[in-house]
């Protein structure tokens, strides 16, 4: 038990490196896009925390090992998708992306529930994802 | 319906001539054709670069036949085999802009297979698709010592190519559904 609560204390001071950035590059979606306001809003509530450079962290992050799980899930997040190097990405590789954003959404399998649990404004309803689909559908189509 | 099919033609069209401009640089071998597949021999002689297209495209052409055979687990399996061989692919031998072009291709791909190694048919199916657009695109560069038959089912998401080292038509968007939707609509070689 004392063994116990000094490895939950010790590692309270483990340090995590913070997902956060001032900068929105140029590269980023909704830049390149210029993706329709409603659009914005909804991605970057639903998606922007674990696919982008800037977290809006919740309380619990100050404490170990929960840090340490939202990093691990932010940096999964940023390697298969981060929003904010979209406009480095290839046309093929953006038809692919947005293939797979679409139908993740569509299905239901994003945002993790996990996620929506604790973050009930980033929860999408049904006409959102439609509406989702669609935008990412036609932009999918203007790339040659 | 007669119009989807007419489109359907239409893209083909249009993804035929796309195909065989780029074809004409590639060299082509008239002896070696068809079922050269798993003739180790005939694909040494090649080129080592042709050789490494050939490991792919058979990776490539069994994991269509699990998609096939509607065989889930053992198209997962394949996709996993594939995205391995598509990492090990040495591109070294090509010009600075098919390299880059072959990187983009093969990184596409790789994502595709990878997510073939983990979903349910119907996902598999979909990231199908992409996968051999990524496939006859490659092909379109590297050429390949095999022959090989770009075939066409109209049905499937408004139209849907995939590549077959058989002239014969086994559907793999489709399976036992619907096994022999679809038509050859391009020989390679």
């Amino acid at each position: 038990m004392i063994f116990f609560l000094v490895v939950m204390v010790g590692i309270q001071f483990i340090p995590t490196n913070p997902n956060q950035s001032d900068v929105v590059p140029d590269t980023d979606f909704m830049l390149v896009n210029k993706v329709p306001s409603k659009i914005r809003g909804i991605i970057e509530v639903s998606c922007y925390d674990c696919h982008s450079n800037n977290t809006k962290y919740p309380w619990y992050n100050k404490i170990q090992p929960a840090a340490w799980y939202l990093e691990s899930h932010i940096n999964e997040g940023k390697s298969v998708l981060n929003f904010n190097e979209w406009g480095t990405l290839s046309d093929r590789r953006k038809k692919s992306k947005l293939k797979s954003i679409k139908s993740q959404i569509k299905n239901g399998k994003m945002p993790m529930q996990s996620y929506t649990f604790i973050h009930k404004d980033a929860t999408l309803s049904g006409d959102d994802r439609t509406y989702i689909a669609k935008y990412l559908q036609e932009l999918s189509s203007s790339i040659k | 319906m007669s119009t989807m099919a007419l489109a359907a033609v239409m893209i083909a069209t249009v993804s035929c001539k796309d195909g065989n401009k780029k074809e004409a640089t590639t060299p082509v071998s008239t002896e070696m054709h068809q079922k050269t597949m798993d003739d180790k021999e005939d694909m040494a002689m090649g080129k080592s670069q042709d050789a490494k297209a050939e490991a792919i495209l058979k990776d490539y052409f069994s994991l269509k036949d699990a998609l096939v055979n509607d065989d889930n687990s053992l198209a997962k399996e394949l996709g996993n085999m594939l995205a391995q061989s598509l990492k090990s692919f040495d591109a070294s031998s090509y010009s600075d802009n098919e390299q880059n072009e072959l990187k983009d291709i093969i990184e596409d791909a790789t994502e595709h297979a990878e997510h073939i190694g983990e979903s349910d048919i119907n996902h598999q199916r979909e990231h199908f698709k992409t996968l051999s657009k990524d496939m006859t695109d490659i092909v379109a560069i590297t050429g390949t010592s095999m022959t090989i038959y770009e075939q066409f089912c109209p049905m499937y998401d408004k139209g849907t190519a995939w590549l077959s080292a058989s002239k014969e038509i086994m559907n793999p968007y489709y399976g036992s559904q619907m096994l022999t939707c679809g038509k050859v609509q391009k020989e390679i070689n």
